[in-house]
């Protein structure tokens, strides 16, 4: 293992559920609101994984009263309090951008059971 | 006080602070140094120290008088990189004794200097940061370097004047890096942001504080 990977493995957390595009999940984000700290949850499907180690990032995407948000986490960052998995889907790619054209019934993912 | 240590740029990758905080970090390998030479205004004309970088692997290959610098200041392992830096109020200078990333206990913020990767002849936009010309709307020039001056008065070019030429591969000192970690036994030193040079590259690590006299 190199020195660089090392290092990493100190910052990695594990915690992290295992999970995959296309479920859904709820985030908790630790929000800092002046001096106070409170939690927001935050709920979407997972529409792709970036990176590795510590830069690992994935983004929620949700549609939010008729506008889709997506939002970016960094994995490994203690600002995403904790992550549960909702429900597990199927896809069959790695990033689901699609999504972003679609609305209503086609934007349904199949459910894994 | 001792200025600094040699090291070798290991890479970058990023940390995760408590508070959430994601930092772009730089390794660096910080020694462990020997200090092979103490130079004395008596004798060299100035103060300084040169240090040696110990690495795991022995050199088999040395010039005679390299031999004789070691062996005369009984350093038993000879070393390849050989750099100088000043001190200050330290006693405790002796040839053959080890330095390492402890100096750098109290410090907050280091100087890093290195040689920066080879660009090769680049043009005016990447080397000077010139705005170039019209990509478009039929304009025939793109990344030339325009005027270089004025007419008959002052009839030449002022000196001085950024030109296409050779980039990069030239001594680059980065200052107050916040050094974000050290770790002791592996004589490993973090320090935020960037730093000149290749992976694997010989670097100077100086502590931004030191003054001289």
């Amino acid at each position: 293992m190199s020195i660089v990977e090392k290092i990493e493995n100190e910052y990695l957390r594990k915690d992290v559920p295992e999970f995959n595009i296309g479920d859904t999940v709820r985030v908790s984000v630790k929000v800092k609101e002046g001096e106070k700290e409170r939690t927001q949850i935050y709920e979407g499907v997972v529409i792709g994984r970036k990176g590795s180690g510590t830069r690992e990032t994935f983004t929620v995407r949700r549609v939010s009263y008729g506008i889709g948000v997506e939002r970016i986490f960094p994995l490994h960052s203690k600002v995403v309090e904790n992550i549960k998995v909702i429900r597990r889907g199927i896809v069959r790619r790695s990033k689901l951008y699609y999504l972003r054209k679609l609305s209503g019934k086609k934007a349904r993912i199949k459910e894994k059971r | 006080m001792i200025e600094g240590i040699i090291g070798k740029k290991l890479g970058m990758t990023q940390i995760v602070k408590d508070d959430g905080e994601v930092v772009p970090v730089t390794i660096l390998k910080a020694g462990p140094c020997v200090i092979v030479q103490k130079k004395s205004v008596d004798n060299d004309g100035y103060e300084a120290i040169q240090l040696g970088l110990v690495e795991d692997k022995a050199i088999r290959k040395m010039t005679k008088p390299m031999k004789g610098h070691f062996e005369k200041r009984g350093i038993k392992q000879p070393v390849k990189v050989l750099r100088e830096f000043h001190y200050k109020n330290e006693k405790e200078i002796e040839e053959g004794k080890e330095i390492t990333v402890d100096i750098f206990n109290d410090a907050k913020k280091v100087n890093i200097v290195g040689i920066s990767k080879g660009k090769g002849f680049q043009g005016v936009m990447k080397r000077h940061g010139f705005s170039g010309q019209g990509k478009s709307h039929g304009s025939k020039i793109h990344r030339a370097t325009g005027s270089i001056g004025q007419a008959t008065y002052p009839g030449k070019v002022m000196r001085g004047k950024a030109m296409p030429g050779h980039m990069g591969n030239e001594r680059v000192m980065v200052k107050n890096l916040k050094i974000e970690k050290i770790m002791k036994e592996e004589n490993l030193i973090l320090v935020r942001g960037a730093v000149p040079g290749p992976k694997g590259g010989t670097i100077l690590i100086k502590n931004s504080e030191f003054k001289r006299g």
